[in-house]
């Protein structure tokens, strides 16, 4: 693949691989397994990222035929663990010495066939599954209880299930179960021209529709060779951009719902939906679908008329922000909440707003631009607090950068076309990545003989977060679990795929 | 806090006068599902069917030769096929008030049926007056309709005004609504939701992927949307609907809204 040192390896040599890469600093971003023939044994992959303007380390092995086993690297790197058990729901493929054995894309009482990413493993083909009991951890103890709560929680939210063992008002251990919304979309993949696939990326994550959308068509593009046209680059920019705008400005809403702060709420929701109303204006859907696709963009956009609505937002949404620093309500409930050391958001694979809230000083934008943002001043804002304020706070700047990002983009707009042609090569490959509003986004896509998918797997920042997020509920306590969930800002659907 | 009380005071209304007073100056800009042309359309090209990813544009064989039908029950309003249709048979629009009653309604119909809107099971505007209260179950959404849902509450919408409510528990609902193309795992739990409402209830699947299960439908985890799992009675297609038309389906189930969507047909 293009921008990536690719080392084709044995298996029993990935462990010394992966571990040189972390003494040098790099830290693995995600593992994936695909089929690069029918019937054949998988391929796992490892993509490492090692700082700005360096390309990504990727690691390459082969299971020998028919044992199609590995070895765990979980115990050293824990950011693999969920990777690698999820390989084994969708691959098949067996890590020895898991530290986790356990199911975790799939529920317990599925029973697949064969593993549903298998190309032999039919398209249409629904999993036989009868209820099996949840497989929980015990917790022992005088005045422990278990609260098994949803999958159906209140509110309108997103499906998960989240068990806390706790005592009086002090959480003890909590113990999430995901994936009820696994719907197989790598697998919706296979067999579509990369065109039509745009559609499948931008549908597995509504809030994240830019960022997938933009990860997958440059994955296309870094498979193909192909350059996009300057003003095509600079238009995703700003799509991106006002992606990141409705999605924080929600969370500052959402986030004054949890400390009930009702006037807050109100405001960071309607300035949220005023940003949507502008995606509606400008560029037809509320979530910047429909835009774009490999090569280019579908259609141009005016954005002028952009500038002058979001000049009056602006500081609108500065007094908001203001306010909400200076509610000391509000802030109690935030400082010290949700605490995320470095160590555990660096081992644990925390992504986005969450690890740089954390002291991890790491932005796509900058470190390996893409679409304009070579163009662009990025700062990456950091704060090392790690609480659910410190959350808030690289969020709050990261509203302003956007802003000024839009407006800057919109200001050095070029002309010119907004597309171009994108030449399918035969078994080509090729990495797209994308720093969206919840995280880093990467995506890896594979074609076959005649340029169609075979394979594209999907990293969403929420995965890498939802690993992470228990680690700051342990040993808290119940009234600030709701608080800390929303500092998170994370979403089920990128997550469960 | 008094600085709070200030802050939205001195915010004013922010709230749309829509429904009550205003038709139009809703969701401008906002691309709906596409609009059929169908004297413009030359079915002997089969580019938009080739565009189609949920196949909601099929061709239909028929003793009269081969016919287009659409089913906006399958659409995801991705502009595909406007784009690659080369007579414009197929054209943007800014159609998203989809709620219906009957699922046909939602398919292209060349001759236009004159039947009655389906009656709603026991009359609800003399069951319930004109409240409601909802319950939300997510059966595996891409989250773009939670989103659209969640934005239902903030000022600009304030479906309170209209006296239509989201509730926790299903012992307090009158409606389930329903977002996803229900997966394996969200079935169980979305059938014991349901079993937990008390009679008299009403069901309504919104977004394409509960109405037909959309491109998330089928596949080795999904259903294909809500039929043969749950009676539905409001079906709203959209991807996702936006909050306008949301609130047009649910003021259809109250019968305080009328349908837009005839036979495929929009306004007519």
């Amino acid at each position: 693949m293009r921008e990536t040192t690719e080392r084709v390896l044995q298996p029993a040599e990935i462990a010394e691989a992966c571990r040189q890469l972390t003494d040098q600093g790099a830290r693995l971003q995600m593992a994936y397994a695909w089929f690069p023939e029918r019937g054949e044994s998988p391929e796992v992959l490892y993509l490492a990222d090692q700082g700005p303007g360096k390309p990504f380390p990727l690691l390459r092995c082969r299971p020998s035929q028919g044992s199609a086993q590995m070895i765990s690297l979980a115990t050293q790197i824990p950011l693999l663990g969920w990777y690698e058990r999820e390989m084994t729901d969708l691959c098949g493929i067996y890590f020895a010495g898991h530290p986790e054995p356990r199911l975790l894309v799939l529920h317990e009482g599925a029973h697949p066939a064969l593993p549903p990413l298998d190309p032999r493993y039919p398209k249409d083909q629904i999993m036989p599954y009868t209820e099996e009991a949840w497989d929980l951890p015990p917790v022992e103890g005088n005045d422990v209880q278990a609260l098994p709560f949803g999958p159906v929680r209140g509110d309108v939210l997103e499906s998960a299930q989240i068990a806390f063992y706790y005592i009086g008002e002090a959480i003890l251990h909590c113990h999430p179960r995901l994936f009820f919304k696994h719907r197989g979309m790598e697998k919706r993949f296979e067999g579509l021209s990369p065109m039509l696939g745009t559609l499948v990326a931008e549908q597995i994550s509504a809030v994240g529709s830019v960022s997938h959308a933009l990860a997958y068509c440059q994955a296309v593009e870094n498979a193909c060779e192909c350059e996009v046209p300057l003003r095509a680059r600079c238009l995703r920019t700003v799509l991106a951009e006002m992606e990141r705008l409705y999605n924080h400005l929600y969370y500052l809403g959402h986030l004054c719902h949890t400390t009930t702060l009702k006037v807050g709420e109100a405001q960071g929701k309607l300035l949220a939906e005023q940003c949507k109303q502008f995606n509606g204006i400008f560029t037809g859907s509320r979530f910047l679908r429909g835009l774009l696709k490999p090569g280019g963009l579908r259609r141009d956009l005016n954005l002028h008329g952009l500038r002058a609505k979001l000049n009056v937002l602006e500081p609108e949404i500065e007094s908001y922000m203001q306010a909400l620093e200076t509610t000391n309500s509000h802030l109690d409930r935030l400082i010290t909440t949700g605490h995320l050391p470095y160590q555990t958001a660096f081992d644990q694979g925390a992504s986005g707003p969450i690890k740089r809230a954390s002291g991890i000083e790491r932005d796509l934008r900058h470190d390996h631009p893409y679409a304009a943002y070579d163009r662009l001043p990025i700062e990456i804002p950091v704060r090392n607090e790690g609480d659910a304020h410190a959350r808030v706070q690289v969020r709050m700047a990261e509203i302003r950068t956007s802003v000024a990002l839009i407006v800057r983009a919109i200001d050095e707009m070029p002309e010119g076309p907004i597309d171009t042609e994108v030449r399918l090569q035969p078994r080509a490959e090729g990495l797209g990545w994308c720093e969206g509003p919840r995280g880093s986004t990467y995506y890896c896509v594979h074609l076959d003989d005649i340029g169609t998918l075979v394979r594209v797997k999907v990293k969403s920042p929420s995965f890498s977060n939802w690993r992470v997020f228990p680690f700051t509920v342990h040993d808290t306590n119940m009234m600030d679990y709701a608080i800390n969930e929303a500092s998170f800002g994370l979403t089920m659907a990128g997550c469960d795929r | 806090m008094p600085i709070w009380t200030l802050y939205g005071l001195s915010r004013g209304l922010a709230t749309t006068p829509w429904p009550a007073k205003s038709e139009s100056g809703q969701q401008q800009g906002v691309l709906g599902l596409p609009a059929f042309n169908q004297d413009r359309c030359d079915e002997t090209c089969r580019a938009c069917v080739d565009s189609c990813l949920p196949e909601a544009i099929t061709i239909e064989s028929s003793a009269s030769g081969e016919r287009l039908t659409i089913d906006y029950g399958k659409c995801i309003s991705c502009q595909l096929c406007t784009e690659t249709c080369p007579n414009s048979a197929l054209e943007k629009s800014d159609h998203w008030a989809f709620g219906v009653r009957r699922r046909e309604d939602l398919v292209w119909a060349e001759a236009m049926a004159t039947q009655e809107a389906k009656e709603l099971k026991n009359g609800i505007r003399r069951t319930f007056g004109r409240s409601l209260h909802i319950r939300h179950v997510d059966a595996g959404s891409c989250n773009g309709c939670e989103s659209e849902l969640q934005a239902l509450n903030n000022p600009y919408y304030n479906l309170h005004r209209l006296g239509i409510f989201f509730t926790p528990s299903p012992r307090f609902a009158d409606l389930l609504l329903v977002t996803g193309s229900v997966t394996y795992a969200m079935r169980e739990p979305l059938l014991e939701t349901w079993n937990a409402m008390p009679e008299p209830k009403w069901v309504m699947a919104t977004g394409t992927c509960a109405v037909s299960g959309g491109i998330t439908g089928g596949g080795y985890s999904c259903a294909h949307g809500l039929d043969g799992i749950l009676p539905v009675d409001i079906y709203l297609p959209g991807c996702p609907p936006n909050p306008s038309a949301m609130i047009h389906a649910l003021l259809l189930l109250l019968r305080r809204a009328e349908q837009v969507v005839h036979g495929g047909h929009y306004g007519r």
